[in-house]
């Protein structure tokens, strides 16, 4: 049941997992938009969820989206948008069930929920652990009994299928993120997913629109340098396309922000290696003769997108439990800040290994001098600094300790120490494989009756 | 002469690699920015930071180059120490750089 529209316009309505609420709200209301896609996950966000489903099982969706659901369905209904979703995170079925109670909660009865099934490969992953990894080319073996999550990034063409069914919301689990929107395509458009051409411009629109507000004035502004009108309410994008193909970026005249040349070249190349060579599970993307051209205020055209066939692999990120952090700091102020926060520093180390403590790695950040760009050479001397300890280890009372020590600083170190923090964390730290396409066999089930 | 003067820039993550787009405001900063923001420029800008290898990549239709900056996340965004483990504000220390 694909659409065969000549035109449609899709729109983002959230570019991370935490992304603000209210943009999305006003694209369903005001946007004219036949389709509205949310991209919540980060790649070690399935893990991460997949430890919450343990304890519950009917969690492990992302943690927004009852808040978001509540905020563009009754637009999205009345105005007839399809929305599309990677917010099932490690259990579509479970945040498919969500909304529909929320649905029903708020008076539309049995909405019926297409389900993208199948990213999860922690099986395949467990039965094949001689499939080498991409960082070090090490069989995945030695990580597979730490391991917390085994997902595929799907293509655009399960987005279609799920489309397809008639069902006005598609949830996954892992997609790859410009998926997510070329998958509304492939729908509405009625494109071939052996159309290359048309698969470069669909894939451009959902990079540049995959991040949300980074398109349109969201991690951009350099006051004086770099402005944007209205900050607090910048708008999320949109893409108008056509079936012949041609692109453009837009963006609601009354939102904050902006969207021009210089937005739509900073996000083009956001997370891009060999811009001849970005691969997503439906091409190889090649922007190196990209082109934007401003069409109106807040309208970007974009042309010039290449694309050559997609690998035989999908690409396999694995979440899997690597130790614990512990990280503590303090605060000094005024006259001999900085030689305070050293004392500090030193102390901490010393106490640490007197308690027979030691660690594979440690850091301290001199945070106002050296936190964020390295130590570099003459630095001023700032009036305050903060004392940042923080160390990794595969024991977690190695890890408590660094914070323990941190925080008896208070009485046990140097003078006028304040503003103490102190925390630990369990690692998830993720790798990634690829394996062979014919080993994944995605499928689209239906919650609810259509 | 900053490259702050002369481009504007986004800093991506992927795993332990930084990516940082430098953007040049017109053709004389583009023609600058092509001849002496070389990638041996850039590692040494990062030495307190990464380790390398840098890679250079040219997009004359965008007047851009993009930088692909291995072994800079302190491992990765899951696993680094490091306050910003994305690398977000990495962007700066190009635009810090003195032509």
């Amino acid at each position: 049941m694909n659409s065969n529209k000549k035109n449609i316009r899709v729109g983002t309505g959230a570019g991370f997992s935490d992304d603000r609420i209210e943009p999305a709200a006003d694209l369903a209301l005001n946007g004219n938009l036949d389709y509205l896609v949310f991209e919540c996950l980060a790649e070690r966000t399935i893990a991460r969820e997949n430890l919450t489903k343990l304890k519950n099982p009917e969690l492990g969706y992302t943690p927004y989206l009852i808040e978001r659901f509540e905020a563009v369905l009754p637009a999205c209904i009345k105005n007839n948008i399809r929305i599309v979703t990677n917010m099932g995170a490690a259990n579509p079925v479970g945040a498919a069930k969500a909304i529909r109670r929320i649905a029903q909660d708020m008076g539309y009865g049995n909405l019926p929920i297409a389900v993208v099934n199948g990213d999860d490969v922690t099986e395949i992953i467990r039965n094949n652990p001689q499939l080498p990894l991409m960082e070090n080319s090490e069989p995945v073996e030695a990580i597979i009994p730490h391991m917390a999550s085994a997902n595929v990034y799907l293509g655009a063409d399960v987005i279609r299928d799920g489309l397809n069914t008639g069902a006005p919301i598609v949830i996954t689990g892992r997609v790859a993120d410009p998926s997510l929107f070329l998958g509304t395509m492939l729908h509405g458009l009625n494109w071939s997913y052996d159309d290359y051409p048309k698969l470069a411009i669909g894939t451009t629109a959902g990079h540049l629109m995959e991040c949300a507000a980074q398109v349109t004035g969201g991690c951009f502004i350099d006051p004086g340098k770099k402005d944007c009108l209205d900050p607090v309410n910048i708008g999320f994008p949109f893409a108008d396309i056509s079936q012949d193909g041609s692109l453009t970026i837009g963006k609601l005249d009354n939102s904050g922000g902006r969207l021009d040349v210089m937005t739509c070249k900073e996000q083009i190349l956001y997370e891009m290696h060999d811009p001849k060579n970005y691969i997503t599970p439906d091409c190889i993307l090649d922007i190196s003769d990209i082109e934007f051209h401003q069409e109106a205020l807040n309208r970007v055209k974009v042309t010039g997108s290449k694309a050559r066939p997609r690998t035989t692999t999908y690409k396999v990120v694995v979440g899997y439990h690597d130790g614990y952090i512990g990280e503590g700091e303090v605060g000094y102020a005024g006259p001999n800040a900085l030689a305070r926060a050293k004392l500090a520093e030193q102390i901490v180390r010393d106490r640490l290994k007197s308690r027979g403590f030691s660690y594979p790695e440690i850091r301290v950040d001199y945070i106002g001098i050296s936190s964020l760009h390295g130590a570099g050479v003459d630095r001023p001397e700032p009036y305050e600094v903060r004392m940042r300890f923080s160390a990794r280890s595969s024991n977690r009372k190695a890890a408590l300790a660094v914070g323990f020590e941190v925080r008896t600083l208070h009485v046990n170190g140097p003078s006028g120490g304040g503003g103490g923090s102190n925390s630990i964390r369990e690692v998830l730290a993720v790798k990634s494989i690829l394996i062979p396409r014919h080993m994944v066999k995605p499928f689209v089930t239906i919650e609810g009756n259509l | 002469m900053k490259v702050y003067d002369l481009a504007h820039a986004r800093a991506g993550d992927k795993g332990n690699t930084s990516n940082i787009s430098v953007i040049a405001y017109n053709d004389d900063a583009w023609a600058l920015l092509l001849e002496k923001l070389t990638a041996e420029r850039v590692l040494k800008a990062y030495t307190n930071v990464a380790k390398g290898p840098v890679t250079r990549y040219e997009l004359p239709k965008l007047k851009a180059l993009n930088f692909v900056i291995e072994n800079a996340l302190g491992g990765g965004v899951t696993v680094s120490l490091a306050l910003d483990m994305h690398g977000k504000s990495l962007s700066y220390l190009m635009l810090d750089v003195d032509l």
